[in-house]
């Protein structure tokens, strides 16, 4: 008889109480945090909600107007003279390039880093050193990087795609390392054993059995930088659409205007979210 | 031998095509926008060193810490309560909208299109329409903040609560449980925790989020390193990127022990 009721021991995973019992509740530490959690939160937002500066409009009205912006701008998209459609769609096409630009050198920079992050690949205290200096990149917005860089190398395409790429690399590394972590390590055994060196340990065992995660975690990375371009742009000036939604919004205030462009970055974010969907459920997440 | 050589011939092919795809596509990005590589090979480093230089805080930027921190706390503030207001509405909306336990009919499309559209609109584009009306305050990033968050939890927990077993709903609906019962006592215990989690996530983001936010309606750390960017006061501006980083990570580390604990 193998099966687990019947022996002694109790099934795997069970807790015990002190006397020997299978505790039914085995779950109540991490319920009393969960509980902890969520009235910090609440009473948080509570607080923060008491203590917000309202500014000096008249809140219902406000929301009246903005409802009655939001379906103006929804419903009336146009142009008003400012820009021309051929502006609009070319300040599209420099935010997918910068997106673009720094997919492709923050994918070529992680793969590198993403090898020394794996603690598989490496020893564990450059994979740590790694991992800390990523939180880091990460932990500062993306626009703060852009702005830091206008200033270091002078504003342009450079410096949008510099500050772009910090977060970029952070990303990728974690998700290039997470899934180098998960190759076979009988694979890697194996290659050891028949002496082959770091490199070829890396080229024929780890990139092949990972290709199609690596390009998929990619392309979904490209579609956040698009998101990152159009923002970076309204506010370091760093060109693109992003730079017209904010002439258009905070310069000539035209509610047509700001509605057109964002019909234009709705229907690109809505492709590539649906194209990363699919890659993200056909080679990432597994049943 | 003659399949086992195409076999590789063809591999190699594909890899070959898929380097020249890659530089081609990048050396047309790169002419589009004009980013020159080797320029950038040059001005990087160099940048780099001026950067570290000139931001880094001098003991005359630490007077300055006192407002920098209050305006990190608002910061906090407004991405924590937006992030679970948000939360709130979003549950409702993707309860709604499940596929398992939803109303049913139309609901499914309408929700997805809804959390779609929220999601997809950028946030500076929220920002800049609010503006319009609510002006300059907290409250106008705070609504900004929400808008996204909430399109983002809703397409978030309607994945959580499609993926979870309908076992559980079956067998109280099956003993007569009323929809609220079965909201109640099912599909809430079932999501609850990765709920917090996904929130925890979204405060984190929020965080980062509310900077570029505050640029624009003028408040909190965005507006606080705004000032000081400006004026060339690039030593105290370090300082609040410092800050930042400071209260990211440290909330980036609450979350990961409260998920690992919970699940």
């Amino acid at each position: 008889m193998t099966h687990g009721f019947s022996s002694k021991r109790p099934p795997a995973g069970c807790r015990l109480s002190r006397a020997g019992r299978i505790r039914a509740h085995a779950k109540e530490q991490s319920d009393a945090l969960l509980w902890l959690v969520l009235g910090a939160l609440i009473a948080t937002s509570a607080f923060a909600m008491a203590t917000m500066d309202y500014g000096k409009a008249d809140i219902p009205t406000a929301c009246g107007d903005a409802l009655g912006d939001f379906w103006m701008m929804m419903s009336a998209p146009g142009l008003a003279g400012h820009f021309t459609l051929a502006d609009v769609v070319e300040g599209l096409f420099v935010s997918l390039a910068l997106a673009a630009l720094t997919t492709f050198i923050g994918a070529v920079a992680a793969f590198v880093l993403g090898l020394f992050a794996a603690t598989n690949l490496t020893n564990p205290a450059i994979a740590a050193l790694v991992k800390a200096v990523m939180s880091v990149f990460r932990a500062v917005p993306t626009i703060l990087w852009v702005l830091v860089f206008s200033v270091a190398i002078g504003l342009g395409a450079e410096a949008a795609v510099v500050g772009l790429l910090f977060h970029s690399i952070a990303y990728l590394t974690k998700a290039y390392s997470e899934s180098f972590e998960e190759v076979d390590p009988g694979i890697l055994e194996a290659l050891r054993a028949g002496g082959a060196g770091w490199w070829q340990t890396v080229f024929r065992a780890v990139v092949p059995a990972k290709t199609s995660e690596l390009l998929s975690w990619t392309f979904i990375r490209f579609e956040i930088n698009f998101v990152n371009a159009v923002a970076v742009g309204a506010v370091a000036g760093a060109g693109g659409i992003g730079y017209q939604l904010f002439l258009a919004g905070n310069f000539y205030l035209n509610i047509h205007e700001v509605g057109l462009i964002v019909y234009l970055c709705l229907a690109v974010a809505v492709v590539l979210e649906i194209a990363a969907t699919k890659l993200r459920t056909r080679y990432i997440v597994r049943h | 031998m003659e399949e086992g050589r195409s076999f590789f011939r063809a591999k190699t092919a594909s890899l070959v095509a898929m380097v020249v795809v890659f530089f081609a596509a990048n050396a047309i990005s790169a002419t589009y926008v004009g980013f020159d590589f080797l320029d950038a090979a040059v001005e990087i480093p160099a940048g780099v060193g001026w950067m570290v230089a000139e931001f880094l805080p001098t003991a005359d930027s630490l007077s300055k810490l006192g407002s920098i921190l209050s305006a990190l706390a608002s910061t906090v503030l407004v991405s924590i309560a937006a992030s679970c207001i948000a939360a709130v509405f979003a549950f409702v909306l993707a309860v709604l909208g499940s596929r398992t336990v939803g109303i049913g009919g139309p609901a499914a499309f309408l929700v997805r299109a809804v959390a779609s559209v929220f999601r997809n609109i950028p946030v500076v584009a929220w920002a800049l329409i609010l503006l319009f009306s609510f002006k300059q305050s907290e409250f106008t990033g705070f609504l900004a903040l929400f808008l996204t968050t909430f399109g983002y939890l809703t397409r978030c927990f309607l994945e959580t609560i499609d993926e979870m077993g309908a076992g559980p709903i079956e067998a109280l609906r099956a003993s007569g449980a009323t929809y609220f019962q079965v909201v109640a006592q099912a599909v809430v215990p079932m999501t609850i925790t990765s709920v917090v989690s996904w929130v925890l996530y979204m405060i984190e983001t929020n965080i980062r989020d509310a900077t570029l936010v505050g640029i624009l309606t003028g408040t909190g750390i965005g507006f606080v390193f705004d000032i000081y960017y400006k004026s060339f006061r690039y030593d105290v501006a370090g300082l609040a990127i410092l800050a930042i980083v400071v209260v990211v990570i440290a909330c980036e580390l609450t979350s990961n022990y409260v998920r690992k604990r919970i699940i």
